[in-house]
């Protein structure tokens, strides 16, 4: 009560505040115009585990590249770089 | 017109090396005598599928750059077609951006081979394409 009537609130344990880091378009970020299928490693960082591509909520791609990530990630199955389904991925 | 492609296919283990040569050779040839013009060859090597084709679960993954008349992809991928050798193949039609990739890559490659322990002042996403396909 006595907090209150200072008009002080206090705290057992310090309110947490979330500071959420921006997510960014990693494309945009270091300027690459071209999504190369040729390259499953770093297609890798847009699959899930059992080698479903990433929705952009998570990974933060914007609209445009997501759209190329998923072209090379199609173009990248097709030729046996990377599986279609699988467990354990990573 | 003239457009710039790139091709991708994938022979069967069974090959020897000199067979490989052979199937290459006559991709190579069939671009040229179609008037097309072969910018870049690379060879992969055997590699492990993702996954099995025809039971098999590896596979010779040639790349060609090349520069042909659209209507000259149509020729080139029934003959892939009719090749017992080739079980998979993709063709990729380059814009200025994927050409601007595949020379920075290329030279990339070319500075590799030279200096492997070289560290390329290069976009962290370029520099990451190149030990996985080259240890292959």
């Amino acid at each position: 009560m006595a907090a209150i009537e200072n008009n002080e609130i206090r705290y057992l344990n310090p309110p947490t505040v979330e500071v959420r880091k921006k997510k960014y378009c990693r494309f945009k970020k270091a300027g690459i115009k071209y999504v190369d299928y040729k390259d499953p490693e770093f297609l890798k960082k847009f699959l899930n585990e059992q080698g479903k591509i990433l929705p952009r909520r998570i990974t933060g791609t914007s609209l445009k590249f997501q759209r190329k990530v998923a072209q090379a990630i199609k173009r990248a199955r097709s030729l046996a770089l990377l599986p279609y389904v699988t467990d354990l991925l990573k | 017109m003239i457009k710039q492609y790139e091709t991708v296919f994938i022979a069967t283990p069974v090959l020897s090396e000199t067979q490989m040569k052979e199937a290459v050779a006559k991709y190579t040839d069939l671009i040229k005598a179609n008037g097309g013009e072969v910018v870049y060859e690379e060879d992969w090597g055997l590699k492990q599928l993702a996954y099995p084709i025809q039971h098999k679960t590896s596979g010779f993954y040639y790349l060609i750059e090349f520069k042909a008349d659209p209507q000259f992809v149509n020729v080139l991928e029934t003959q892939y077609h009719r090749d017992e050798r080739i079980i998979r193949f993709l063709t990729v039609a380059l814009d200025k951006n994927s050409i601007a990739y595949a020379e920075h890559r290329r030279q990339v490659r070319a500075g590799k081979a030279a200096a492997p322990k070289a560290e390329e002042p290069v976009a962290a996403v370029e520099a990451e394409v190149e030990p996985e396909n080259v240890e292959e």
